[in-house]
């Protein structure tokens, strides 16, 4: 498919820090390729900023190809923009057309503040995780060998669907309730689901969940937006056996 | 004189490391509860070292520019990791695993740790496993493998395209746990600008807090650098937009010998550049050269016609292609090396047969067509179709290589709006990764007492080449099983020396310099950007320092390199300021030192007389066009030395012995 370029007019959110007040700035780009990418074109902006002596637009990216779970832009309205499975890097611009106007927001949640423009403050996930998002084993060299303990193919590869989650936040973003459940329950899932997990699946389900609470997160109430904007297409199998989890970790 | 001491342990090589761990100097727990140790970097390398040492007891504080440890760029590894398992009862052994690396790195490896890489190899799936990593099983419940490029057994563990990810999720549990329990210290969203050296140790480092623009000073008793490798320097590459080299030339410039830095890989299989709006290039995983077939059109007016969008490849019949990696490597074909694979795509390239219809015009293709039929019959004799259609074999093979490869082709439909099942992929070589770099002794050591560089950051065990699914081996090995024992030999020495005050002249010292180059980038009256500058770099290092070097385009490249960082430090303009979040001065410092890097990659390439593994110079070359390394002048690691900028750096080299493999030439025809 041969590119074409595109004139656009962007409107994108300037906010100089946490503690001040944001709003939505209006800026004109020409000349950008069908086949860039969308933070290529985000790219191209900044360059045009800095060349008027202006601050560009502060925003979180990394790899470029859809696996570090860096970017979070709400574009027009949707977490990663159009599309179904796929990030804000992974798209590009011959989704939209020639004079087409472009909303840019950050992701917004209570748990999530934002700190400059684009960028927004994610660390939650991370104490969430920190209370037990894993499996107590230390490094030794001498755990039993990898092959000891056969693990069902199907339990193995629901494991790695729900393990496939970048942690980008769009679940928590295009949730009416700031939920984190679809995060939260897919490393329970993985965990619960795998051999190794179960000894400590108790604990790590209650602990998980109070902190998950304690951050200002919402509660589900099973619309399903999360399932249908996550990039890795997580589903929301995870949250009902998460919740089973849950509730048989209160029943001893 | 030279400082350069491999350390390397006595005895032979089979019995080197554990003789080692049994005689090394250990520190009780009790001691080591008063230990701090800085870990830089997050990725597989550095996670697993920072998780590994708080599990053991010391205090860590662990360093990452990203906002969680979790998006280090290990993450986007795709393909697997080797371990010499021998699950499938294929002949593999520790030694074969050790005697591919250092075949595949093409004699330029040290042989002490590459042994060592191969022999705890088999721990880390074990240790992944306990952790939860879901790799792929058979239908018995069993570790599946795959096979890689330059090898003729399957040692790779994978987990779908995703392997990295999945590694380093695991070593980002394990960091979470320490994290929850006050072990790891984890500064997030921050950047180490220097390291500080007390009375010839490494005793802390100058950070910078990138969301307040604060400068922080730590300190610790041992500083581990884990901040991966520099392709960046040629601007495009498969590395992150973050992904940099400032810790380990930060360390440089403190006294840490730098070595062979122009040893990088060209991967074959990338999407090639759409043109000049690019910012980063995008990896297809080796994997796909299982299946995938390698052509160009034979007839330079049919690659020309191609180009200009007046032919379809799918229109070519077959007499007009070229498989060109099997015509010239009927042995190996379509799964050669990545460097022999990179160079072949360029050759025809420049030839004229490329087929790229995107501004720069390269590219070759990459085609399932083959495989689909081949597998659609397969599948078809398996459910009793004997007269299966052309069109029902088609539509029976797409099904098998989506299984397979299904996440890939998506990938490249997203981003080039081609569908590979109906038309050949086009492809093309980027930059992927260093196996040069911080040069380190067998303890992973470098050359400043207390300060280790472990993963893609050191030099050791890749040679001139890496072998596909070695990364993530090297980076948990480092980590998980080799620093954590080495370390505590080194540390042994300060149970007594009680925390470092960050009161001294020498961090005074360092966090002054810091602040200077900060205010100098902000208050600077530039016109143009970081940008402009790296992307002028990049072009440089990928046509005069890319896939073919001469002696004259290299010193071209010194001179114009010198010359762009000159200009640089004139006419960047950053705008904004320095205390809160500002990506255009982050940028500005890792570009600052890209800049010298470059310099200093070129000298090396034109100091190496010879073609080997990445390193290919156009004088040493077959009259086939095969690379012709020269082992009595060259089998050495060239070692620099910083001495105030990098046209004055002094070579030191140390002499790799081949032991155990017999030096030969590569062939893969």
């Amino acid at each position: 498919m041969s590119a074409t370029e595109l004139n656009l007019t962007l409107k994108v959110w300037r906010q100089k820090s946490d503690k001040e007040k944001g709003k939505m700035e209006t800026y004109q780009v020409s000349g950008i390729s069908t086949d860039s990418s969308f933070l290529e074109m985000m790219d191209i902006l900044n360059e045009q900023l800095i060349a008027e002596d202006k601050e560009p637009v502060a925003f979180d990216h990394d790899c470029r190809e859809g696996i570090c779970g860096s970017c979070s832009m709400y574009i027009n309205g949707e977490a990663h923009g159009p599309g179904r499975e796929i990030t804000t890097c992974q798209l590009h611009m011959r989704e939209f057309k020639d004079g087409e106007t472009i909303y840019i927001e950050p992701w917004r949640a209570k748990a999530f503040p934002v700190i400059k423009d684009l960028v927004v403050d994610r660390s939650a996930f991370d104490r969430v995780m920190n209370a037990g998002g894993f499996i107590s084993v230390n490094t030794s060299g001498n755990t039993q060998d990898a092959n000891a303990i056969p693990i069902d193919k199907h339990d193995a590869d629901k494991a790695f669907d729900a393990a496939t989650c970048i942690g980008c936040g769009a679940c928590v973003a295009t949730c009416k309730n700031a939920s984190a459940m679809l995060f939260v329950s897919a490393k329970v899932s993985q965990l619960s689901l795998l051999p190794q997990g179960k000894v400590e699946a108790k604990e790590r389900v209650q602990n998980m969940v109070k902190q998950m609470d304690e951050e200002g997160f919402g509660n589900c109430s099973n619309t399903g937006a999360c399932e249908v904007e996550c990039p890795k297409g997580i589903s929301l199998e995870n949250i009902a056996r998460m919740n089973r989890e849950y509730l048989k970790s209160g029943m001893s | 004189m030279s400082k350069l001491d491999s350390k390397i342990p006595e005895g032979p090589i089979a019995d080197k490391w554990t003789t080692y761990k049994n005689n090394i100097r250990l520190v009780n727990p009790a001691n080591k509860r008063s230990i701090d140790v800085i870990v830089v970097g997050t990725g597989l390398a550095g996670g697993s070292a920072a998780a590994t040492l708080a599990e053991l007891g010391y205090n860590v504080k662990a360093f990452c520019y990203q906002d969680s440890p979790r998006r280090a760029h290990s993450i986007a590894a795709q393909g697997g990791i080797n371990a010499a398992k021998n699950y499938q009862g294929d002949g593999d052994s520790t030694y074969r695993l050790f005697y591919d690396t250092v075949k595949g790195g093409d004699y330029r490896s040290r042989e002490a740790n590459v042994y060592r890489l191969a022999e705890v190899s088999t721990n880390i799936i074990d240790q992944c496993v306990a952790q939860g990593v879901p790799f792929a099983r058979d239908y018995g419940g069993l570790l599946d493998n795959r096979s890689f490029g330059g090898v003729q057994v399957s040692r790779t563990f994978y987990a779908k395209g995703q392997t990295g990810q999945q590694l380093l999720l695991g070593a980002y549990s394990a960091m979470s746990r320490q994290i929850g329990k006050g072990k790891i210290t984890m500064y997030n969203r921050h950047e180490m600008m220097d390291i500080v050296v007390v009375d010839g140790k490494a005793r802390g480092i100058i950070a910078r807090n990138l969301v307040t623009g604060e400068l922080e000073r730590h300190s610790a008793h041992a500083v581990v650098v884990g901040s991966g490798g520099y392709g960046n320097v040629f601007f495009l590459s498969t590395n992150a937009m973050g992904s940099n080299v400032s810790a380990g030339w930060k360390i440089h410039k403190k006294g840490a010998y730098f070595a062979n830095p122009c040893f990088t890989q060209i991967h074959p299989t990338c999407i090639p550049q759409h043109g000049d709006q690019q910012s980063k290039l995008t990896l297809m995983s080796e994997s796909l050269r299982n299946d995938g077939r390698i052509w160009v059109p034979a007839k330079k007016e049919d690659a020309k016609a191609i180009r200009a969008g007046k032919l379809k490849p799918t229109d070519l019949k077959e007499e007009d292609r070229d498989y060109y990696l099997e015509r010239r490597y009927p042995s190996f074909g379509n799964l050669v090396p990545r460097d022999v694979a990179s160079r072949a795509a360029k050759e025809r390239c420049d030839a004229g047969f490329g087929v790229g219809t995107n501004e720069t015009g390269e590219a070759v293709y990459l085609d399932f067509s083959s495989a689909i039929m081949r597998y659609g019959q397969e599948e078809a004799n398996v459910k009793g179709h004997h007269d299966a259609s052309e069109k029902e074999i088609k539509e029976l093979g797409t099904k098998i290589v989506e299984a397979k490869y299904g996440n890939l082709f998506q990938m490249y439909e997203k981003i080039t709006a081609d569908n590979p099942y109906e038309t050949p992929m086009k492809i093309y070589p980027a930059v992927h990764y260093t196996m040069g770099g911080v040069w380190v002794d067998y303890n992973l050591m470098t050359t400043i007492p207390g300060c280790y560089a472990i993963g893609e950051a050191n030099f050791s065990d890749h040679g001139a080449n890496r072998l596909g699914a070695s990364a993530l081996m090297q980076g948990l090995a480092d980590g998980y099983f080799v620093l954590p024992y080495t370390i505590g030999d080194y540390l042994a020495d300060d149970i007594r020396t009680g925390a470092i005050t960050t009161d001294s002249k020498e961090f005074e010292e360092a966090e002054k310099s810091v602040k200077e180059q900060i205010e100098f980038f902000i208050n600077n009256d530039g016109k143009h950007s970081v940008d402009y500058f790296h992307k002028r770099l990049g072009k440089v290092m990928w046509n005069k320092v890319g896939m073919a070097r001469t002696e004259k385009g290299l010193k071209e490249a010194i001179a114009e390199i010198k010359e762009i960082r000159e200009q640089f430090w004139k006419e960047v303009s950053v705008p904004g300021s320095a205390d809160g979040i500002n990506q255009e001065l982050e940028k500005a410092g890792r570009v600052a030192d890209f800049l010298e890097l470059g310099e200093l990659f070129a000298r090396d390439a034109l100091e190496r007389n010879e073609s080997c593994g990445g390193h290919f110079r156009e004088e040493y070359q077959t009259e086939e066009g095969e690379a012709t390394r020269d082992d009595k002048n060259f089998t050495y690691v060239a070692a620099w030395e910083y001495q105030g900028e990098p046209s004055k750096a002094k070579l030191h080299k140390e002499d790799l012995k081949y032991e155990n493999i017999e030096l030969k030439t590569r062939s893969y025809k």
